[in-house]
């Protein structure tokens, strides 16, 4: 091989002098780091991808991991991931798929946004204090309402309302399927949106039957692949997701290998254990906006019209009037997945090139939305890089009504966001099918740590809009007046519909 | 027995789905529908076992969802008939659009006649499932692509049509495709592996061409004489070494 062996992306050491040999680091590692050797700890450092499960078990902090100990000539085009990439399609010729999401250092919209606060004219509200409207209903908003006014005083609506989810906080969590994830990790959300109130997807990977006790909590997703997908499915949803693009990988379809379809994968997948499970680029029966319009009603003719629609897209470059031409096809709701959104497996040229940012294209759906007056037709999701509270108050002030988290709420898990989901052998028990490692996730905990999380951040948003003099959601979404861009390019800021920090 | 009719003259397919719910759930074990003139969504999603009878023109997506009425339809159906249907069967005295059977994972389709592009797209099977699509006579380009399951039968009834289409079974990568007579390299698509019938394949088949003949009053007899040519795949894992890891 004239390449030879590149430099090794991890140093795994271990303090002889604390560590104990007891072992735990041997049996946690599913890459095959560690090995016991005579009574002492050896490592093959080449195979550790840094998910810090060895870390975490040690009980005496013996191990540590340093990231590229060894220097390529530093370069500020020729960079590592670019070498080695080369290195990897030279040997190869492949197509390089990687996991979780982009890689590059693109600039953080969100932290070049600043929120407001009250200061003496206006009254800041206390979240301890006083009540606050995070209830958030995602669905059709009627145009008007007609009020009936009867003699004694009574009034009656008259208007025909339809279906709605209510989110006890504007905090979803987003598809990740059975065969992506595993099912204790579904099993963990799954109670925890329960739990508090809101709801998660399925993903394109069926509803498996343990989940049953949750599905008033879980939006069915239909996808190209349709796996999964029939009437049973599509009734137990709360509502219905068509998937037509995701962030990670906008324009390509999805494809879980062979592997990765065990038993259990392949009853809720309704396809052959070790088959292919191959979901086109693009859905079959939609070639065009009138074809979406098709399926959307198809789907609320097979539920008789109880459940919302929703239809999720990648952020690209024209998400404006598709968003508007999605409006107008009979959906509730519209999920823009940012360029940031994760994955269980993408090609790396997706991941880290094609899509825009989830905050441009929200502020961009929502302008375009209200600019044409239909904005009440639809609710809008984003999702795809959604890190903290903070995200979530900016990107509902940017016009979304509502979020969708996901690897957040892994991490929530245990995930150490190592980017390795495609091995199938995550250690942590969350990317993968392997039953010994599944088992390591108890649904228990983690589904409570998920309830952390989403409680937390909803506090904090709840604080965040007292501190600005807003008591319920709905004041603050679209409300960019509460924004200033800071660094901002003023295309941009056009862009956003926000002015600058000190405007 | 118990026979509902309902006229479809001037009702929009909501209203018309509600009608046939509710005789289902009163116990129709017949519904016929008269003056079907283009509406979408007829049984849509719809269970239990019912016979529907239908005179008219059917708008797309014919039984989508539907998992186990039986369907017979005197007149065409527009696209998609069959769209991820999971059990029961549709019967065309006609012909249909594109994509029927699309997705479709189980029960049967037949066709009396043609049918447009992407026929039985993406159909596939599991354990006890296998969707099964018959064509009388023709279809357009891309029949069968992406198939990852089931089967599908073209009698073609003018052994010289589809010799210019393109693309039968692109990206097939579970599931089989006969078609009556020989069928030229031009015409399959990739992926794909292209045999003429041995005996117990015939065999396979020799069944549904019966059902297929009862269905429509038709004789079987110059349909049972021929050879077929079977389409399968190259691989069931057409893209396992399209990639490699970061």
């Amino acid at each position: 091989m004239n390449i030879g062996t590149v430099p090794m992306k991890f140093r795994v050491s271990i303090d002889q002098e604390q560590c104990m040999a007891c072992g735990r680091c041997v049996e946690n590692c599913s890459y095959g780091v560690f090995r016991m050797e005579n009574g002492v700890v050896r490592v093959s450092p080449r195979h550790c991808v840094a998910c810090h499960r060895c870390l975490a078990m040690c009980p005496r902090d013996a191990i540590s991991i340093e990231e590229r100990p060894v220097d390529y000539r530093s370069h500020p085009l020729w960079t590592t991931e670019v070498k080695e990439a080369i290195f990897n399609q030279a040997r190869t010729g492949k197509i390089i798929v990687a996991g979780m999401g982009n890689a590059l250092p693109y600039p953080v919209i969100f932290d070049r946004l600043v929120l407001d606060a009250c200061q003496v004219t206006n009254p800041s509200i206390d979240p301890l204090r006083e009540p606050m409207e995070l209830r958030t209903y995602v669905g059709k908003k009627p145009s008007h309402l007609d009020l009936l006014t009867k003699e004694n005083g009574d009034v009656e609506l008259m208007s025909a309302l339809v279906p709605n989810l209510m989110l006890e906080t504007p905090i979803m969590i987003g598809h990740m399927s059975y065969g992506a994830i595993s099912l204790n990790a579904q099993t963990s959300l799954a109670k925890a949106v329960s739990e508090i109130g809101t709801f998660m997807g399925t993903g394109e990977g069926g509803l498996h039957e343990s989940l049953y006790p949750y599905q008033s909590n879980m939006i069915v997703q239909v996808a190209s692949g349709r796996f999964g997908v029939d009437i049973n499915y599509l009734e137990r949803g709360a509502a219905i997701e068509i998937k037509i693009g995701q962030g990670a990988k906008p324009g390509i379809g999805g494809h879980l290998p062979g592997e990765k379809v065990n038993k259990e994968v392949s009853v809720t997948r309704m396809i052959p254990e070790g088959s292919d499970a191959i979901s086109p680029a693009p859905h079959h029966d939609i070639y065009s906006i009138e074809d979406l319009k098709q399926l959307v009603r198809g789907l609320k003719e097979a539920t008789e019209w109880k459940k919302p629609v929703f239809v999720k897209i990648a952020a690209v470059h024209n998400s404006a009037a598709i968003a508007a031409g999605i409006a107008r096809s009979s959906a509730d709701a519209i999920v823009i997945d940012g360029f940031r959104g994760g994955t269980g497996a993408a090609p790396r040229v997706f991941r880290d090139h094609v899509g825009i940012p989830v905050e441009a294209a929200i502020a961009s759906v929502d302008a375009k939305l209200r600019q044409q007056g239909i904005r009440n037709e639809v609710s809008i999701i984003a999702s795809g890089g959604i890190r903290e509270s903070a995200d979530v108050a900016k990107i509902i002030a940017l016009g979304a009504d509502a979020v969708y988290i996901g690897t957040a709420a892994l991490i929530a898990l245990g995930c150490r966001v190592c980017g390795t989901c495609n091995r199938g052998v995550c250690a942590w028990g969350i990317a993968t099918q392997r039953a010994d490692l599944v088992s390591r996730l108890d649904t228990e905990i983690g589904s409570k740590q998920v309830v952390n999380l989403i409680h937390g951040w909803t506090d904090e948003l709840a604080e965040l809009m007292g501190a600005a003099g807003i008591n319920s959601i709905e004041s603050l979404r679209g409300n960019r007046d509460r924004l200033r861009s800071y660094m901002l390019d003023e295309a941009l800021m056009t862009v956003l519909d926000v002015k600058s920090v000190g405007a | 027995m118990k026979t509902v009719e309902i006229d479809a003259k001037d009702l929009h397919y909501t209203p018309l789905n509600q009608q046939i719910r509710k005789a289902v759930s009163e116990g129709a074990k017949e519904i016929i529908i008269r003056n079907i003139m283009g509406q979408r969504f007829i049984a849509d999603g719809l269970k239990g076992q019912v016979s529907l009878v239908l005179h008219g023109v059917a708008g797309g997506d014919l039984g989508m969802f539907m998992s186990g009425p039986d369907v017979t339809l005197y007149g065409n159906a527009d696209h998609a008939p069959g769209n991820t249907m999971d059990a029961g069967s549709i019967v065309i005295h006609g012909s249909a659009g594109d994509a029927v059977s699309h997705s479709m994972r189980g029960g049967k389709v037949f066709v009396r006649d043609s049918i447009g592009y992407r026929g039985g797209i993406h159909m596939k099977q599991y354990l006890d499932k296998c969707p099964i699509l018959v064509l009388g006579s023709s279809a357009r380009s891309f029949l069968g692509e992406y198939m990852a399951g089931g089967m599908i039968l073209v009698l073609r009834q003018f052994p010289d049509s589809m010799n210019n289409e393109r693309g039968i079974g692109s990206g097939i990568h579970g599931g089989e495709i006969f078609i009556r007579g020989e069928i030229g390299d031009n015409c399959v698509g990739v992926g794909t592996k292209k045999d003429l019938c041995n005996s117990e394949e015939i065999a396979r088949i020799t069944p549904l061409i019966h059902e297929f003949a009862e269905k429509f009053g038709i004789d079987p007899a110059p349909f049972l004489k021929s050879n077929y040519t079977r389409i399968s795949p190259a691989s069931s894992r057409p893209f396992a070494n399209k990639y490699t890891w970061e």
